[in-house]
């Protein structure tokens, strides 16, 4: 099998495997008991505390760990709401296209009474920070924008947007749950208040991901109980899954440079392949992407089905087309740079690995073309495409 | 447990009757792009039998599936009978859909439906 659905998930790293496993073996004690054997598994939860600040360039005092990327990002948006509220700041900026933590967090707090923005992306799906600037008010309490987008690989201009926000005292958070060990991330030189990541998206485990929040930004609690986490999220900690996901991280950035010019090369590689394919189109841009994003749109076809033909062919990839979305409408994504829905049912998203070889490459090529081909073949919608009575649209 | 029932990736992978009928007696058409389903049915009719059908379909798994078992239910019947036909005889021959893929069904028998409706205005013609 050729897995190239890596924004959805990673394979483990061998080394943060063997930590968790250690840690489960050995160190199962509870990190809030007072006796040696707690106080072990205190040890390791706090040394990876400080892994997670160092690569990010934060201090550990400034992490706390969560269950993922959408809890991380249901804090910290939360957080800020409230901070804000509490100033008669009820204004909150953000993106058309994040992830549906973000999105679905934001319609609950308009409902609350909240005023959300939603700014464009435009067709490379990109936000421009002079419209992150336009936007806020003297009654913005918090920009919200993603790193990089998780269907399109889209890299924001994060360093920029921050210091606008900075410069008009505005808390500005960043769900990095794709970008991190993607592209260098320093939250301090990046002018980062708050930072969503998620463990399994780097070969770490699921369950397992981290909530920065700059030192002074008071956190309010999703879950209450104990005093763990300092007291911004109850429960006994996952001592082996967060030492195993500090681990990955770690391993992950250590390799940023070299994974990325690999994959780089490899990326490119497939969108020339792919490009040949009539009627088709990249979906953002062909340069501000993540190293490990390929996102086509494939007209008069659907997306679902070329899923399942490709999966017989042993790939596996994801689409952005309402019958795999479980909804009527596509991706919301595709919608928001300006693909009709009509071509957006026909979107694939290719995201590899850092063991994909050129022969993968070539391979997952020739079985596009000839996926695509086949149901072009019989669909009624590149039939009539063809017949001229209907235009083009890619 | 996977997602389709054996019986509708057998439909899926190996669809039968597809394609065009140039000289058809009815033609349906059902579905739009939008929601991403169109399902066109071809029929060929003599003496109100069903002698020939074919389809082509923009659309998931199960809407391919559902289009190949529905052309293959009513090839060879007597057009009363395939007026009969309902969606969930459909989804039952594939041995049952996803709840949220039973439209794909519908749209089957609408399809059906929609070309014997053009083949019957046809006649009075």
């Amino acid at each position: 099998m050729i897995y190239a659905d890596n924004a959805a998930t990673t394979k483990m790293s061998e080394a943060a495997i063997e930590k968790m496993v250690s840690l489960m073996n050995d160190t199962y004690g509870n990190p809030s008991s007072l006796y040696r054997f707690g106080q072990k598994a205190k040890e390791a939860l706090e040394e990876a505390r400080e892994t997670v600040a160092s690569v990010i360039g934060a201090d550990p005092k400034e992490i706390i760990f969560t269950s993922g990327g959408s809890e991380a990002d249901n804090q910290a948006i939360r957080s800020a709401a409230l901070i804000g509220k509490a100033k008669g700041k009820t204004h909150i900026i953000s993106t058309k296209f994040e992830h549906h933590a973000v999105l679905h967090t934001l319609d609950k707090l308009e409902k609350e009474g909240f005023e959300i923005t939603l700014l464009d992306v435009h067709e490379d799906g990109l936000v421009r920070p002079e419209e992150v600037a336009a936007a806020i008010t003297d009654r913005t309490a918090l920009v919200t924008i993603m790193y990089a987008n998780n269907e399109i690989g889209t890299i924001q201009p994060i360093a920029e947007i921050g210091r606008i926000c900075h410069e008009r005292g505005v808390l500005f958070h960043t769900d990095a749950v794709q970008a991190i060990t993607h592209v260098p991330i320093n939250v301090v030189e990046q002018n980062i208040d708050m930072l969503s990541a998620s463990g399994h998206k780097f070969h770490g485990p699921k369950g397992t991901g981290f909530l920065y929040a700059k030192k002074g930004i008071k956190l309010s609690n999703l879950i209450e109980g104990g005093a763990q986490e300092r007291g911004k999220r109850a429960g006994t900690e996952n001592v082996p899954g967060i030492a195993a996901m500090a681990v990955a991280l770690k391993e992950a950035s250590d390799k940023l440079d070299e994974t990325a010019k690999y994959l780089i090369e490899k990326r490119d590689r497939l969108i020339k392949g792919l490009s040949e394919i009539e009627h088709s189109a990249l979906n953002g841009d062909a340069e501000k992407r993540l190293p490990s994003n390929v996102n086509f749109c494939f007209e008069g076809i659907e997306g679902e089905s070329l899923l399942l033909l490709l999966d017989e062919k042993g790939i596996a990839a994801s689409s952005g087309s309402a019958c795999t979305s479980g909804s009527l409408d596509p991706s919301h994504v595709l919608l928001s740079i300006g693909r009709v829905h009509d071509v957006a049912h026909g979107s694939l998203r290719l995201s590899l690995g850092e063991d994909i070889t050129d022969e993968d490459i070539d391979y997952m090529i020739s079985a596009v073309k000839e996926v695509v081909t086949y149901l072009r073949s019989f669909s009624p919608i590149w039939r009539d495409l063809v017949a001229g009575k209907k235009q083009f649209i890619l | 447990m996977a997602l389709y029932s054996e019986k509708v990736m057998d439909h899926f992978l190996h669809p039968r009757n597809v394609g065009v009928i140039e000289d058809a007696d009815g033609i349906g058409e059902v579905g739009n792009a939008k929601c991403g389903d169109i399902m066109k049915i071809y029929m060929k009719i003599d003496d109100d039998i069903i002698t020939d059908v074919k389809f082509e379909t923009f659309g998931c798994g199960s809407a391919i599936a559902s289009s190949s078992m529905a052309t293959e239910m009513i090839k060879g019947k007597p057009v009363s009978e395939a007026l009969e036909l309902t969606n969930k005889a459909v989804a039952e021959a594939l041995d049952g859909l996803p709840a949220h893929k039973m439209h794909c069904s519908v749209l089957a028998e609408e399809a059906i439906k929609n070309a014997l409706e053009d083949y019957q205005s046809r006649k009075k013609a």
